[in-house]
């Protein structure tokens, strides 16, 4: 059986509503956030200004991309205090919510790649060309690495999570070229091949949110079947064993930097093994369980 | 347990650590060597985007090229600030680099608004928010470029560029000479002054020819400068109340061309 329909149990067990709650409420997000943005040349309703480089909400509060902001620094620019401030606004932001959450809950090219790995399921494609994980990191060090060399943010040319928005609210021109070239590799080449294991902003995001109190949690994980749905949701799947299996050595919660708190592990979990948690006081430290039990 | 037993366990953990340690230099290597691919890649194709296009204005207050490259963000809050539509933001095919913004004089030149909107939300300082006078900005620097097909210099009285420009009489003046093929008429010759020229490209977009004579140029393409050392005599005496050269060089008068050659009075 290679083409895999993950949510069947939980549709069955929990309805259609509980079964992709977290999933409509991304969605629900990541648009509403687009059409905050697009409200203003589309409407002339100026709520937010900008695009997710750097923007400016109600004319006052700034929000800047910190990634874009650090390049500019290590670029040797000193950045007026407004875009520093707005890289701090959003770095603070992160660091609460998780630094990923960034990726499944406002990050446009994560629409692109979630789209590429349910065709991936549907057409139950498995030529997967492996990528280390790390890759991210690598990539995150050049992005880091060129501004100091060359003194261009050069990143800032191929971005593909920027191109969407600036696409979109100014032009997109022969932009979409790259998201194709995304979708496809994500598609055809390696799954989830962009967001888990190329893309630097991801990284940063991940890094700002080390210490996040949001957190995902196995809480109920004995009551898992290994029925692997949440295994062929998860954009992350690499990360799933430490938190679901005793054996391999962590605790229930997914303290990683690579979980994006998307919640798809939640929903398509017939045993509702997966809950949210927010740990102000970190109770849950990376220690292997057998040392706490 | 016999020696023999710890020295095979020994060579078989030491065996399992060189495994990982050469598959670790060699992953290592391959990401280090794929990374350093990109990154000559990508500096190639940025480097490239150092010299834009001649067509390509930026903004009022914009930092220069290498400046603004290293410092803006691309976020689109001076086009949405520009009450004209002037900017825009580059798309991955325009002469200039993606994602920064600029305009074109001839299709909608810069209006030169008094609070200068664009600049004030600058999140990076790309636009300098030092400009505070929207006649100070220097976007360009417009250049008479087509003697052969500007009218006025054919002796009629077009006059549209210096009529349009907003520091009329001052970045634009009207120059009158002789009219040689007419022995009777004046020609009016449009000529821009670079240290009052905005660069706002009004002059360009209202050229009535099908293709503008005279045209808005990036400063770095347009402008001349003196050399570091170079010194006019005049100047230096206004400052200095004493020539820079006391004794007085006699020149010939003569005109340029061949007079030289043609036994003039040296």
């Amino acid at each position: 059986m290679s083409k895999r329909r993950p949510a069947t149990e939980a549709v069955a067990v929990k309805g259609i509503w509980k079964a992709f709650r977290f999933l409509w409420l991304r969605r629900l997000m990541q648009l509403s956030i687009l059409g905050l943005f697009v409200a203003g040349p589309v409407l002339g309703v100026w709520l937010i200004s900008g695009n997710l480089s750097s923007s400016l909400i109600l004319g006052k509060v700034p929000m800047s991309d910190p990634l874009a902001v650090l390049q500019s620094l290590l670029a040797g620019h000193p950045v007026v205090a407004v875009g520093v401030i707005g890289a701090g606004l959003v770095i603070a932001l992160y660091a609460l919510t998780g630094g990923r959450s960034f990726c499944s809950w406002v990050c446009p090219v994560n629409m692109i790649t979630d789209l590429a790995a349910w065709l991936r399921r549907r057409l139950g494609i498995r030529t997967n060309h492996r990528l280390p994980r790390k890759a991210r990191y690598w990539l995150l060090a050049l992005v880091l690495a060129l501004p100091v060399v060359t003194e261009i943010l050069i990143w800032e040319f191929i971005n593909p999570i920027s191109l969407v928005y600036r696409g979109l609210l100014f032009g997109l021109g022969a932009g979409w070229y790259l998201l194709a070239a995304i979708f496809l590799f994500d598609l055809l080449v390696t799954s989830r091949g962009w967001c888990g294991h190329l893309c630097p902003l991801g990284a940063f995001y991940g890094l700002a949110g080390k210490y996040s109190p949001l957190i995902m949690s196995a809480a109920r994980r004995e009551k898992c079947d290994d029925c692997m749905d949440c295994y062929a949701v998860c954009p992350e799947p690499q990360i799933l064993p430490m938190a679901l299996k005793p054996k391999k050595g962590f605790g229930p919660v997914l303290k990683t930097l690579d979980c994006t708190r998307c919640g798809r592990c939640l929903d398509v979990c017939a045993k509702d093994v997966f809950e949210y948690q927010v740990q102000l006081k970190n109770q849950h430290p990376l220690i292997p369980v057998k040392a706490v039990e | 347990m016999s020696a023999g037993d710890k020295s095979n366990r020994d060579k078989g953990k030491t065996a399992g650590r060189n495994v990982s340690r050469r598959r670790f230099l060699t992953e290592t290597a391959q990401a280090a060597c794929a990374v350093g691919l990109l990154g000559l890649g990508l500096t190639f194709v940025a480097e490239k985007s150092r010299v834009h296009a001649a067509q390509v204005l930026r903004p009022p207050g914009a930092l220069p090229e290498d400046d603004f490259l290293a410092s803006c963000l691309r976020c689109g809050i001076c086009v949405n600030d520009c009450p004209y539509n002037t900017l825009k933001l580059a798309t991955p095919e325009d002469p200039v680099a993606t994602g920064t913004p600029w305009f074109n004089a001839r299709e909608i030149p810069c209006e030169m608004c008094d609070d200068i909107p664009c600049i004030s939300h600058c999140p990076s300082g790309a636009l300098s928010p030092e400009l505070k006078d929207i006649d100070d900005a220097r976007m360009g620097l417009a250049v008479l470029i087509d003697r052969e097909n500007c009218l006025n210099l054919q002796g009629l009285r077009c006059d549209v560029c210096y009529r349009v420009c907003p520091l009329i009489d001052e970045a634009i003046t009207l120059q009158r000479t002789r009219n040689t093929r007419t022995q009777v008429h004046a020609v009016f010759e449009p000529v821009v002054h670079s240290d009052a020229c905005t660069g706002c490209g009004k002059c360009e977009q209202a050229c009535v020819l099908d293709v503008a004579a005279i045209k808005v140029f990036p400063r770095e393409l347009a402008q001349g400068e003196l050399g570091k050392h170079y010194r006019f005599g005049w100047q230096e005496e206004e400052r200095t109340g004493e020539k820079l050269v006391p004794w007085e060089n006699k020149m010939p008068a003569r005109m340029p061309g061949n007079s030289l050659n043609d036994g003039g009075d040296l």
